[in-house]
């Protein structure tokens, strides 16, 4: 299982830069980010190397954060390779309700992370269907 | 001990005439007395009031009503109306609107409150065998000690417990079956977190059966909540430090209102502008005078609190009067579309979606030639599970449940944790920047 962060952030100037100097601050290196938005607020999603050191610090600099299951799914970074995932849980009915992805080693792998509502389930989904997943310390290993 | 219904039926069930009958008689005391007092013989002079000439109860109003202010005029011990060894303790406001007042207590004034809060907690069914666990806090707050005499002069077991230490509050309910609590909504609500962290449900666990609630503005929802939450019937309390504390009003059984102890209190309803009574039920300025205190007695006292007398008997028997839930207070009332509006409402609801200390401001501006509320809310890392829907979920609740309380459908917006100044005060909750907020 992988866990990423969630902070919630007003929609202006100043904030994404208050919240990656709390991390630059903690040493923490960020893999991916993504913004859910709203009409005035966000939600800034993190992937990151120590997810839990990085919870902490915003939380402690006063940011409104959590620390979120989600999943690590590794595919190929070649055509088709998210469609696999995709078809994977499709298949079985589980909803994807948020995903992004990221290259780790040009044209040949890349993580696609993933939050769905009922992680072990798929979870068993994507590994019965051969595909692996990543943990938080295989992630801070990237 | 008797196990009646009443704990004292001599003066709970007096009729309606009966209780002008006997306000009046009290009331002639209670001048008579203040005669003895520097402060009430120049108000007397000044007013050209003769306390011996009161032929009827409407007299009275020939006095100029007092409030906070008369009372911060100078040294509290002009009011008094015994010399100063006669007084055994003093209690004084939190102070948060602007200097602390001070009220003196002789032995008989403390006895005279105790047999009022007693009176309210055995209406609503607290007797000798139940374990009273008082978590207000102690000291110059009226809260604490008011409901710890009362208590234990019914004859309860009553701890002392205090507020704050949430896993000891939950340990010693355990450990001496506490049956009943005195709490403040809000801190009941997040004992409940408590409570479900270590595994407890206190409907299960607990021998719980009652609690008063006050001393925070809630709503009927939020009570209804813990009601359920908790397995056991809540009841609502109003009192405040200048009439002794609690004890002035109290809910019975039936929970329709709040009877004021009239045979103790002369409630007035008053237009707070024209200062003139508001016709019979209808909102308005509580203003109270004093008929059992006799070291400091206070005439014509305003609470700035607004709220209605409730028309009717209630099915209790009682002929003191109902007052309704405390609406807001008059010194901060602001008005929107022309609908007055109380930052207490405000608050009520934000305590019952948001629970503890969540800090609001209400941000007041003309757009458009048209009068706009925005009510921004700080939302804290305990609130959500770090999704986008849950946060709109949550703004779209607060939204529908302001337009219920106010009538007026504000914008709602979530704010980062800290970002809003801290609440100090009431008056910085409310920012008016609309164009006619000055000299109008």
């Amino acid at each position: 299982m992988a866990h990423q962060v969630n902070v919630f952030a007003r929609n202006q100037p100043g904030r994404l830069e208050r919240l990656t100097q709390v991390l630059m601050e903690e040493n923490v290196n960020i893999r991916a980010i993504t913004i859910a938005g709203a009409e005035d607020f966000g939600v800034v999603k993190l992937l990151v190397d120590d997810p839990r050191r990085a919870h902490r610090a915003l939380q402690r600099e006063g940011f409104s954060a959590y620390l979120k299951e989600v999943i690590a799914v590794i595919m190929d970074d070649r055509p088709g390779g998210l469609h696999r995932v995709c078809r994977a849980l499709g298949e079985k009915g589980v909803n994807i309700e948020d995903a992004y992805g990221f290259v780790v080693q040009d044209r040949r792998t890349a993580v696609l992370v993933v939050e769905v509502e009922k992680i072990p389930e798929a979870e068993e989904v994507l590994r019965s269907s051969g595909f692996e997943l990543m943990s938080d310390e295989e992630l801070y290993a990237l | 001990m008797s196990e009646g219904e009443f704990w004292n039926p001599g003066m709970e069930l007096l009729s309606g005439e009966e209780i002008r009958n006997l306000q009046l008689r009290k009331l002639r005391e209670v001048l008579e007395r203040c005669l003895h007092s520097p402060f009430y013989r120049q108000w007397f002079r000044d007013a050209g009031f003769e306390p011996r000439k009161l032929a009827a109860m409407e007299d009275l109003r020939a006095l100029p009503p007092m409030d906070k202010e008369t009372l911060r005029g100078g040294d509290p011990r002009r009011f008094l109306t015994v010399p100063m060894e006669e007084v055994v303790r003093l209690h004084s406001s939190s102070g948060t609107t602007g200097q602390a007042t001070v009220i003196f207590h002789t032995a008989r004034d403390i006895d005279a409150w105790t047999e009022l809060v007693a009176r309210c907690m055995y209406m609503t069914g607290v007797r000798r065998r139940d374990v009273f666990q008082n978590m207000m806090g102690y000291g110059l707050f009226t809260g604490g000690l008011g409901f710890h005499y009362a208590a234990e002069r019914i004859g309860a077991l009553v701890i002392p417990a205090g507020s704050g230490n949430s896993k000891r509050q939950i340990q010693l309910m355990r450990d001496f079956g506490t049956t009943v609590v005195h709490v403040i909504p809000s801190y009941a609500l997040y004992l409940l977190d408590v409570f479900r962290e270590l595994g407890l449900d206190p409907r299960r666990d607990t021998s719980l059966r009652m609690a008063f609630i006050g001393a925070e503005p809630h709503t009927e929802s939020l009570r209804r909540r813990l009601e359920e939450s908790y397995g056991i019937k809540a009841y609502n309390s109003y009192g405040l430090s200048e009439m002794s504390g609690p004890g002035v009003a109290f809910e019975c059984p039936f929970q329709e209102g709040m009877h004021v102890w009239e045979d103790s209190f002369i409630l007035e309803v008053l237009d707070p502008r024209t200062l003139e009574p508001v016709p019979e039920g209808e909102e308005g300025e509580l203003v109270f005078t004093t008929l059992h205190r006799e070291g400091m007695p206070l005439l014509r006292y305003r609470t700035h609190d607004l709220a209605r007398v409730l028309p009717g008997p209630c099915r209790c028997g009682r002929a003191h009067r109902r007052i309704s839930r405390i609406k807001g207070r008059t010194d901060d009332m602001f008005i929107v579309k022309g609908v007055n509006i109380f930052p207490m409402q405000v608050e009520r609801v934000l305590l019952g979606v948001l629970g503890v200390g969540s800090n609001y401001r209400i941000l007041l501006e003309t757009v458009d030639n048209r009068d706009e509320m925005r009510v921004q809310v700080e939302v804290s890392g305990d609130l959500w599970h770090g999704e986008v829907r849950e946060l709109n979920q949550l703004r779209r609740r607060i939204v529908q449940e302001l337009r219920q309380e106010i009538l007026v459908t504000p914008q709602v917006e979530l704010m980062e944790p800290g970002s809003l100044p801290a609440g100090e005060g009431k008056a910085v909750r409310v920012v008016d920047m609309r164009e006619h907020a000055r000299g109008d």
